[in-house]
Parts: structure tokens; sequence; C-alpha cells
């Protein structure tokens, strides 16, 4: 097991650093960057004291060196203008947009990502679980089909236009609040209980709306699986021997069908991360999907960089979750290696 | 049976054309007689092709789906013929106009299609134009009739259209945007670009996973190992950041032809994974198979090999595969013109469309101008059956 996890975990470590790559190849894609664009305009302009102080952090942020080496030492892993300032060392840059490092722009929303995606998460597992399992045994009556139309609308209303009906009618009948993850009067205040339940309020649409297109894709799958199961001759026996019904479906076949389920969340995860940037847009969260956005337009490269690894860093984690958890749930996996 | 028992039964006593004792049957040979291995399955001596369609036709959700989405699709290419206005045509003095019904009475007479036309009249407290229906004046609607000039397919000047406005009236089936432009002349104009980058998209990805995916199960050894790496790399990345920031890489002076097939590039850049692994999988297992050596021995070249003996082997599963990507696909140009990353104005798809209605004023006021999101729901339910559908009917022997 602990071989395993270790394998794993190295796994891990160079995807991400593939990853790394990939991504700063992918934002340095766009000719030119922010502070060559910003120079060649206040040449326009003719200020010459912003000029210097441009050409100044071009230096300092190495922008002036090729980009395998720029690679490099944004990771760290080759001394900067400063010695070893990279994001090994814990430095994640410095916003060009925003004027700031990296680290203070983004701040809490790291973890209100986390926290977003991790409800969406919950709320997928809690919905499906059931729903899931009732199609499968109530399978070819009208709550199945009902199940199944719900299952189809999450599948094909795009996220965003979602969240603005959401949004509107949750304010109008069920008095939720608009926009942002919490009360304005909470923000950067210390956490309490009255800022937790703001919060919560306020993460209700944002975790429906990330949920729903990962609900009905799971629902789909438990409800597939869980036939399968059902038909299986060691059901019938149970049947047979007289289990009640839902000892009949809980005990055995669930459990064999609720292995993919669990198996699911790597790729369940890229697309929730995708979809929780797309609706944080709309609804204004002060998670990463906004900062993203503006730093994609104005080419802030080390922000934009931050994030994408990130969310891809946030994605692979989660897959490790899962493969760890399929290994204790599935001893067929845990002792794969052994042949 | 179709033979007459008592004419074959056996005799036992040894006669002059039977001398052994052996059973001979005395009826004659006709080879033209139907064999009938009496099962109750007459599907079994279906040529492949007549089970597949027959299973398909009898998926209904399927087979709407198909036809919805041929006519869509014989739409596109004459959507200037059928949209009323250009996409891009102002109308000053409709801004925000709600849609103008069709009628057929007026005042208890048939006079056949016609609209009632609208007028603005200013809302001063809530600062929006309000529009008054003129019930005394019907206007009838024109059908082959010429309106608007068009450049068809940009080649041919022209100004037949299908239906066009009253003279000296409008004719706004779905109301208009902000700017005044015709919704519903946008949605037709909008489906063109639509509709097609996710055909665009998914040739791409069709392309590149085959290729690799086909590589990796016939080759083996670091081929496979690479591209399966490369498999799980890709397939951890967050799709819509990707694709965000790939096409932010898009310089904003392309023409907007360019910007367009860019877009369907970088749809069909991170889509390939999925359907490079079943291909691969599927390749190993058949790269075992007698024919694969006979063909090798014959002397044919590996790409020949994949081409012609083993990707017709799973032809179905990537149709099925494909038609399933398409919708995301879709659903994914939507979202990138919504962030206004995708396409971007005066290309018109449903993506830009939806990009107007951003604000939570449209969705109380005027929801109308969010209607693309009818037919984009539409679509990609319709591609999602028509997927079913084929995955159901393409295994017939199931």
């Amino acid at each position: 097991m602990i071989r395993y996890l270790g394998q794993r975990f190295l796994t891990m470590l160079v995807t991400l650093l593939i990853v790394s790559a990939l991504v700063f190849w992918i934002i340095n894609l766009p000719p030119g960057d922010y502070l060559s664009n910003q120079i060649a305009e206040l040449r326009a302009q003719g200020e010459a004291a912003s000029i210097e102080k441009a050409e100044f952090l071009r230096k300092q942020y190495s922008l002036d060196q090729p980009l395998w080496k720029q690679y490099f030492i944004w990771l760290g892993a080759v001394p900067g203008p400063d010695g070893y300032n990279g994001l090994l060392q814990g430095d994640l840059g410095w916003s060009f947009e925003f004027d700031q490092p990296v680290k203070e722009v983004l701040g809490e929303a790291l973890w209100l990502t986390c926290v977003v995606n991790l409800a969406a998460l919950l709320f997928i597992y809690i919905v499906s679980l059931p729903l899931g399992t009732v199609a499968a045994v109530k399978a070819g009556s009208w709550l199945d089909y009902f199940i199944a139309i719900i299952g189809y609308i999450g599948l094909a209303t795009p996220n965003f236009l979602l969240a603005l009906i959401l949004l509107y009618y949750g304010q109008i009948y069920l008095d939720l609040p608009i926009g942002g993850l919490m009360d304005p009067s909470f923000e950067g205040e210390p956490m309490s209980w009255a800022k937790l339940k703001s919060i919560l309020a306020h993460l209700i649409v944002p975790t429906i709306v990330i949920g729903t297109a990962g609900t009905a894709a799971m629902i789909r799958r438990l409800r597939a699986n869980l036939l399968d199961e059902l038909g299986k001759p060691y059901v019938v026996t149970a049947k047979a021997k007289g289990l009640s019904p839902t000892k009949r479906v809980v005990k055995y076949p669930l459990r064999a069908a609720l292995n993919p389920f669990v198996a699911d969340i790597g790729n369940l995860l890229p697309s929730l991360v995708s979809g929780s940037v797309l609706v944080s847009v709309v609804l204004s969260l002060p998670t990463l999907g906004p900062a993203l956005l503006t730093a994609l337009q104005t080419q802030d490269q080390y922000l934009a960089g931050f994030i994408l690894l990130f969310v891809s860093a946030l994605t692979l984690v989660g897959m490790l979750v899962s493969d760890i958890l399929l290994a204790i749930l599935d001893p067929r996996i845990r002792f794969g290696g052994r042949g | 049976m179709a033979h007459d028992p008592t004419v074959n039964q056996p005799t036992n006593q040894p006669s002059a054309t039977n001398p052994s004792e052996r059973y001979v049957d005395t009826e004659t040979y006709d080879p033209a007689a139907e064999v009938d291995i009496g099962g109750a399955r007459p599907d079994l001596d279906m040529p492949t092709g007549k089970l597949i369609r027959q299973r398909f036709f009898k998926h209904k959700l399927a087979v709407i789906s198909a036809i919805f989405l041929a006519f869509l699709y014989l739409c596109v290419p004459f959507v200037e013929l059928i949209a009323p206005y250009d996409a891009n045509t102002r109308d000053a003095n409709h801004l925000y106009a709600p849609p103008q019904g069709i009628h057929l009475y007026h005042e208890g007479e048939y006079i056949g299609p016609f609209v009632y036309p609208t007028k603005a009249v200013p809302d001063l407290e809530m600062f929006r134009w309000n529009y008054e229906e003129d019930r005394t004046q019907p206007q009838k609607l024109r059908f082959f009739c010429s309106g608007e000039r068009y450049e068809f397919w940009g080649l041919i000047k022209a100004d037949f259209h299908l239906v066009c406005a009253p003279e000296d009236g409008s004719f706004f089936l779905l109301g208009t945007d902000r700017l005044g432009r015709d919704v519903f002349s946008r949605l037709v104009y909008g489906a063109r670009l639509s509709l097609t980058v996710g055909l665009i998209g998914i040739a791409i990805s069709l392309i590149i996973g085959m290729t690799l995916g086909g590589m990796a199960g016939y080759f083996g050894g670091w081929v496979d190992s690479v591209v399966q790496r490369a498999i799980e790399v890709i397939r951890s990345l967050p799709e819509l950041p990707i694709w965000l920031a790939l096409s932010a890489a898009v310089p904003a002076t392309w023409s907007p032809v360019a910007v367009f097939l860019m877009i369907s590039v970088i749809l069909g850049l991170l889509d390939w994974p999925g359907l490079a692994r079943a291909v691969r999988s599927k390749l190993l297992s058949l790269r075992e198979e007698d024919f694969v050596k006979a063909a090798e021995l014959v002397g044919a070249k590996p790409s020949r090999i994949i081409k012609r003996h083993l990707l017709p082997n799973f032809m179905s599963h990537i149709v099925v595969s494909a038609s399933l990507s398409i919708p995301a696909m879709i659903l994914g140009e939507t979202a990138l013109s919504f962030l206004g990353l995708g396409l971007r104005p005066p290309a018109t798809s449903w993506g830009v469309m939806l990009n107007e209605a951003q604000n939570l004023t449209v969705v109380e006021f005027y929801p109308w101008v969010a209607s693309a999101m009818v037919p984009v729901m539409l679509v990609v339910l319709a591609f999602n059956f028509l997927g079913d559908g084929l995955r159901d009917a393409m295994d017939p022997y199931s």
C-alpha cells in the first residue's frame, strides 16, 4: 500500500512538472508581454519616469531572458536577478496588472476556490447517490424518467445561464443573496459564526450550478452500474432467501456499483474546476475565475500562470485522493502490484 | 420441417442401391432449398447494416433528434435566405423591442399571416422603452420576396428572402436586442458558426486521437508509454481555463474567419485523449488477431494495416464518441464567447449573443435577448440522444 502511494505521488509530481511547463508555454503564446506593451504605450505618451520603472521591472522579472530560462527562473530552479526566488521557494511572482505580489492579489481566493469546488463535489455525491440508486431500482417507472429528464436538462444547460436564472429566481422567491461569497460587511473580518453562516448562504447557488452537470453524468453512470449488478444471480438468491428489499440493494449491489463512482472523481474534477471558473465570473465570486479572466486579458503572465498551475494542481490532487480512496475500497487495486 | 418424414424413412433392409445398410436420403438434392436452422431469430440472417438501421429506428428519441439535427445542418448553408434581416442590421427605432406575434385573423377576418406595427413609447420612470401595438393596421408579411441586400456566401449579390418584413414595417419574430438587431435573424446566422465549430473541432480531435491512439496501440513499447503520459497530462488539465488561455493568445487583429477557425482548433486540441485511449485499448487486442499477421506477412505497411484493417473494426465506437463530443464543443464555444474570449463581434454565434444577455436586467426585462439558450440546449440534447441511440444500435448482436 505504502509503495503504491509513493509511486502514485511521484507520478503526480512528474505530471505537475510537465503541466507547469505547458502552462508557462501557453501563457507566453501571445506576442510580447505586459511590460513591453506598457513600455511601448508609455513611450508613445512620452513618460520617461514610468518607463524606467517598467524597464526595471522587466529586468527584475527577467522578461528579457529567453523563454526556457524564464521558465526555470519562475520555477525557482535557476537563480534569477535576485537569486533563487521562484515557485519552489514560495515566491509566486508579481502581478503587473494589480501592481502587487500575486500572493496578495489572490489571498483568500485560493481557499475559497477549494471551498466552492469541495462543496460542489459534496453536492454531486449527496444528490446523485440516492437519485441514481432510486433510478436503477425503479428502472422504467415514471420516477426513473423524471430523474433522467432532470439529468438531461442539467447536461444541456450552459452553466452560466443556469447561474443567471437561479440567481434571479433565488433572490425573488427564496431571498437568496446575490453575488459574492459573503456579505460585504464580513470581508476582511476574522472568521466568526455569523461570517460562516453568510458564506454558507452565498454558497447555495454556486454549488448547485457548478454541480448540476456533474450530477447528471454521475446519476446516469451509477444507474447503469447498479442495473448491471441488480441483474446478477446473487441478487436473485438474496431475494429468494427473503432479504428485505432495502438490504438487498444496499448490502452488496450498491457497494459493488460504487466503485466506478469513486474512480470517477478523476474525470469529474477537471470539469468541475472548469465549471467553477466560468460560474464564478458570472456570479462574481471572489475565487480564481475572475482573476484568471483579467490576467489573461491583460497578459499578466505570472498571475495567469500561477492560477492555471494552481487549478491544475487542484485537479491532480483530487485524482490522487480518488486513487487512494479506490485503493482502500478495492483490494484488487491495492494488491495489484504483487500479482 | 420441409421434408416429409415418411419419404426418407431409413430402409434397414439391404438392397441393390444400398448394400451396406447405411442411411441414405432418398430425396433429390435441391441446392436452392432454404436452410432452416430452426431459430426464432430471423434477424440473424440480416446484413449488419440493416440490423443497425432497424435498431436505430426503434429508438424514437434518437430518430427525432437525427431529423432535427439534419434539418438544422441543412439550413446552415442558406442562412442568408432564411433570415429576414442581416445579423448586424440595426433598427434605431426598435431597441429592446419585444417579439412581434404573427396573427392570422384581423377583427374576425382571415387575411393571412400579418403583424401589427409597434411604436416605442419612452417610460421615463423606468428609463426604458415600452412598445405599443397599433391594432388597427395589420401589416401583411411578404413571402419569397426581395428584401435586404446581402452577399450569398460573400460571392453572389442577392436580395431574395423566404420571408420579409412588410413594406415600411418591421418583423421581429423574437424581438430585438440592445442595438435594435433582430434576434431571430441573429439566431439563424449564429447557427452557422455555432453548429460548424463542433464539426471542425471534432475533425481535429479525431485526426489527433486516431493517429496517436492508433500508433500507441499498434506499436506498443515506448511509443505507447509516451502517448499514455501525454493522455494523462492533457486529461488532468481543466479544460475551460486552458481554452481561455489559448484563445486569449489569438491576436485581436485577426479576421473573424481566422479567429473562428482557431477557436475550433483550440476546442479540438483538448478533446482527443478520451478517443485516443479507446482506440489504443481496442487496437491492443485487435493487433493479435490473425488477419493482422496475414496483412503483415503480405507486406502491408503499418499505416495501411491501421487504416484498412484495424480502424474499420471500431468505426462504430468512433462515430458514437464523436456524436457525444460535439455538444461539449458547442457548449465550449458558447462559454468562451460568453466570456468574451471566443468569437468576437461582428461574428455572430449563439455564444456571442448570450454574451449580451449577461446581466440581470436582461433576465428580468428583456428575456427574449437570451433566446439563444433554447437552440443551444436543444442541439446539445439532440446530439446526446443521437449518440445514445447510435451506441445502442451499433452493437446489434447484444
